[in-house]
């Protein structure tokens, strides 16, 4: 992959952070998403599901509902090619439309397609849905109980899989090292959890389908187009290349909409109806429809007695859905780093990917480390209780330095993780005097970021000496029009109102794997400058033969083409080259992360994303409210390229990780419905909820490989908020909750247990070595 | 679906307009979807997210929570309202300025519920900007940007 940019230091725009591009639309109001899309002579869709987590599908009457006015179609399994037609990223699970069985609450069972919304949902009560409700299973106990319901029919999984007759989608092992045989001072040894929570963009999940001549076209709020576009290739059979999908930018995505869910039903009624239609989510629905999963983990550490880590050994169930979507990937990729930033010398890894009968989990920003890092970081903060050391030297004494080795056989550290943390100890005055229940907090998490995948761009200097870029990242908040417009800018010396990205159209742009895993600005950014590269070199030639001089007299500089004494501007030389009718100048850039097919991972990661988090916080005694007076990120991003997207990105990032920390849980009922439906009753930060003070830090060392030595950022903001958290109320009030999320009942409980005398979190020790809090 | 056709005239970012709107329509379905003004967003649908914010009668409400016939007569603003001939107001420019639009999807809410605030209270607290925007979710940012934009606009308004 290329690194930094050949005019390095000369830059103009990067590292600068110029209005961000769609601002204006999106401040008047002007900007149009998925749902603001209008397509003559559309139907509107609406779906039915049943009161229940899980049910056999008795019978369908749709004959009431057709008989309404303004009713056009009612789809169910019925419609479809038999076999059902199934999709998934990873496995092709996912069924069109319920097929037989209901396996989650909301899976669509049935969808109504009218002249009008009401109609539509009017119909939707007409439907005579009979269904016999089935015992399911809804915990990862219940999914691993022996003789538990399956949630996915052992005939559509492999022969010789060996979980086939169990809940357990894939188990991941990793390792090094001899756990058994190692050697520690102290064993310590906790359970993890962390809840069923929602990713909750204020832009619910909307899709739009027409029919066309000999193929169709889809619009959704998606982040990964051409993911979708396999999906409609596998459900439909049809060619790529009759598969258009359009995806207008995003109204924030956080993961949830990263893989394809309703798209192939919408795209079966445009086929059946012969007219577009709509399907636009409510915020209910959309809860229904996607989630991050759930954890437990148990952890069991051996430490010397200087605190430093002798093994590791983690076993990971993470609560996935009734459909594997991104699931098994976010476990393994999860999994992969879970000893996480530390030199352990001996690792054994267990991660399983569970499936329940609910809502599929997917994606979700920090994949699955948040879940990872709330128990790898509290249970670093155990252990320098136990061994009364410091919590940030414990964590100084096991962290590797540049260059060594995190997981060996992948990329060695690649940035100076202590830093990160010193700053972040620095910055909340680490080791001061603390007011009453006041305390503060210390974590640092790690990612493993994008590894194979791949990004193309294709970047065009048109007639007039404008650019045009394509590309099919999604531009979903964290501004990548912005961040390649500033890239292309540098490179070709166009100013950045000239140049205009095209995204969102797998008819025009080419294709990108993914907008997700911190991934954009490294692969898609050096892709784009490749491209302008190439057309920098195109240029030249153009010039040595237009202007008949030796292409080495020939040079670039401020959008001019430099032949010796003369300054040529690019649209000049297009006409000097090609004549009066003019051409372009075109070329495809490309980044990849090599494939490797013995890695565990496909592929090593492209960088480690890496940040600290530290705050201060302050308990009410009498209510278990915590107030954050100061929060603080410390993110290594290599180099910003637009910092005060950058910053944003952090804080966002950060306050969506209070949300799980202090607030956010879906509750399930015995029947798997999701009881807190909504944002009345699932409450998610408000701008009352921020810490007083919040300071975010990005460290340039320029070790990325990315444009200008960067690295992705991003998702680093939310990885390790909750440890700190949890470790600064430790210090606070003296109690260690080990369940996300830490809400004020909970606090207050465990406030009023340690008074007691007898904190329930506790359990008696069994071996005088091992400690269990 | 056919109900009985209530007409209805209001006045829309100074323009007036007759329209015949459904019972059970909210002013926020009939602004998007009969006047294609599309920027007033819905979300949660009942009044917790303030992504529909407008301005009704000098007041900001959740136009997802009134009937459109109730709206009959109302003097309304809506984002779309808030620019003049290319011109944005402060607050717009204040929300590019400090960095606070990311996705955009609760940024005219957002815009709408500021501009409510400084009309009431033109050099808003900190502490005032969070109890005024408290009805505003926004999933992308850390709000920070967002009091900071409230602020630039209320510092700029005093200098100009
Ligand atoms: S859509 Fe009106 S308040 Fe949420
Ligand atoms: S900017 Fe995306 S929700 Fe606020």
């Amino acid at each position: 992959m290329s690194a930094s940019a050949e005019n390095q230091g000369m830059a103009q725009w990067v590292g600068m952070s110029p209005e961000r591009v769609g601002g204006r639309e999106r401040v008047t109001g002007a900007q149009r998403y998925t749902g603001d899309i209008r397509l003559p002579g559309a139907l509107h869709v609406k779906l039915a599901h049943l009161n229940c987590g899980h049910a056999r599908i008795l019978n369908v009457d749709a004959s009431q509902a057709l008989r309404l006015k303004g009713v056009v179609a009612v789809l169910t399994a019925d419609d479809l090619p038999k076999p059902m037609p199934r999709f998934g990223p990873v496995y092709n699970d996912r069924p069109v439309i319920a097929d037989d069985e209901v396996k989650y609450f909301g899976e669509p069972v049935a969808a109504v397609a009218a002249e009008d919304e009401d109609t539509a949902l009017e119909a939707v009560k007409l439907l005579r849905i009979e269904y016999e409700e089935l015992p399911g299973v809804y915990t990862i106990d219940e999914a691993l109980r022996p003789g538990a319901p399956l949630v996915q029919h052992p005939s559509i999984r492999a022969a010789d899989d060996p979980f086939r007759q169990s809940n357990i989608l894939n188990e991941w092992c990793f390792g090094w090292g001899d756990v058994d045989q190692a050697q520690a001072d102290m064993v310590i040894e906790n359970v993890y959890r962390f809840p069923l929570v929602t990713h909750f963009p204020i832009e619910n999940l909307a899709y739009q389908a027409a029919p066309e001549k000999d193929g169709v076209s889809v619009w959704s709020s998606i982040q990964h187009p051409y993911v979708l576009q396999r999906a409609i290739v596998t459900a439909l059979n049809l060619p790529a290349s009759k598969v258009r999908i359009i995806a207008p930018d995003p109204g924030g995505g956080f993961g949830g909409k990263g893989y394809p869910k309703y798209e192939p039903l919408l795209a079966f009624l445009a086929l059946k109806t012969g007219r577009p239609v709509r399907l636009a989510l409510t915020l209910e629905e959309t809860f229904q429809a996607i989630r991050r999963a759930a954890s437990q983990i148990r952890l069991r550490s051996g430490f010397t007695a200087d605190g430093r880590l002798v093994f590791q050994d983690i076993e990971a169930n993470y609560q996935l859905g009734a459909y594997a979507d991104i699931g098994s990937r976010v476990v393994s990729k999860g999994s992969y780093v879970a000893a996480g930033p530390y030199h352990a010398p001996n690792v054994r890894i267990v991660g399983r990917a569970v499936l329940t009968h609910t809502t599929p989990s997917t994606a979700f920003r920090g994949f699955g480390i948040p879940q990872l890092s709330w128990a790898l970081e509290s249970q670093m903060d155990a252990a320098a209780r136990q061994l009364g050391l410091d919590r940030l030297e414990i964590r100084l004494r096991n962290i590797p330095a540049k260059g060594e080795t995190v997981i060996p056989g992948d990329k060695p550290v690649d940035g100076d993780w202590r830093m990160l943390l010193q700053r972040a100890a620095n910055a909340i005055g680490w080791g001061q005097p603390l007011g009453k229940n006041h305390g503060r907090g210390l974590a640092i998490g790690m990612k493993n970021s994008a590894s194979a995948s791949a990004s193309f761009a294709i970047a065009r200097l048109l007639q007039d000496g404008s650019l045009l870029i394509l590309s099919s990242t999604s531009d979903m908040g964290q501004g990548a029009r912005t961040v390649f417009s500033q890239l292309a800018a540098d490179e070709l010396g166009i100013p950045l109102d000239r140049i205009s990205i095209v995204m969102g159209d797998t008819a025009l742009a080419p294709f990108d794997a993914s907008t997700s895993a911190s991934r954009s600005s490294v692969f898609m950014g050096n892709a784009i400058i490749s491209a302008c590269r190439q057309i920098k070199t195109q240029l030249r030639q153009m010039a040595a033969e237009a202007y008949d001089m030796a292409e080495d007299c020939i040079r670039l500089q401020e959008g001019k083409v430099i032949c010796g004494e003369r300054a040529v501007a690019y649209d000049r030389l297009i006409r000097d080259y090609y004549g009066a009718v003019r051409g372009e100048v075109i070329a495809v850039g490309t980044a990849r992360g090599k494939y490797l097919p013995n890695h565990p991972l496909g592929g090593q990661a492209a960088f480690w994303e890496v940040a600290a988090v530290g705050c201060e916080v302050e308990v009410d005694e009498e209510t278990g409210e915590i107030t954050i007076h100061k929060l603080v990120t410390v993110t290594d991003i290599g180099k910003a390229l637009n910092p005060r997207q950058a910053e944003a990105q952090d804080e966002g990032a950060a306050i969506m990780g209070l949300g799980h920390t202090l607030m956010e849980h879906l509750i399930l009922d015995e029947a798997g419905r999701i009881q807190n439906l909504g944002a009345l009753d699932y409450r998610i930060p408000t701008i009352k909820d921020i810490p007083l003070e919040m300071e975010t830090i990005l460290q340039e060392n320029g070790d990325g490989p990315g444009p200008y030595g960067s690295k992705g950022a991003g998702e680093s903001g939310i990885l390790a908020v909750s440890p700190a958290v949890g470790s600064a109320i430790r210090e606070a009030i003296g109690v260690t909750i080990h369940d996300l999320p830490l809400t004020p009942e909970k606090v207050w409980l465990a406030l009023q247990e340690k008074r007691a005398g007898e904190n329930s979190f506790a359990r008696p020790l069994t071996d005088p070595k091992s400690y269990v809090e | 679906m056919e109900k009985n056709l209530i007409p209805i005239s209001i006045t829309v970012n100074g323009r007036r307009v007759e329209l015949e709107v459904q019972p059970q329509h909210t002013l926020l379905k009939v602004l998007q979807n009969q006047l294609d003004l599309i920027g007033s967003k819905e979300c949660c649908g009942e009044g917790e997210c303030g992504a529909c914010t407008i301005l009704a009668n000098g007041r900001a409400i959740n136009s997802c929570l009134v009937l459109a016939v109730e709206a009959d007569g109302w003097e309304i603003v809506t984002i779309e309202g808030l620019a003049e001939d290319e011109r944005l107001d402060p607050l717009q420019e204040a929300f590019l300025k400090a960095g606070a639009v990311q996705c955009g999807y609760c940024i005219p809410g957002m815009v709408m519920s500021a501009k409510y605030l400084l009309m009431k209270n033109p050099h808003p607290s900190e502490d005032e900007v969070r109890q005024g925007l408290a009805g505003n979710l926004c999933r992308c940012a850390g709000y920070n940007r967002i009091i900071a934009a409230v602020q630039l606009a209320a510092s700029e308004k005093e200098a100009a």
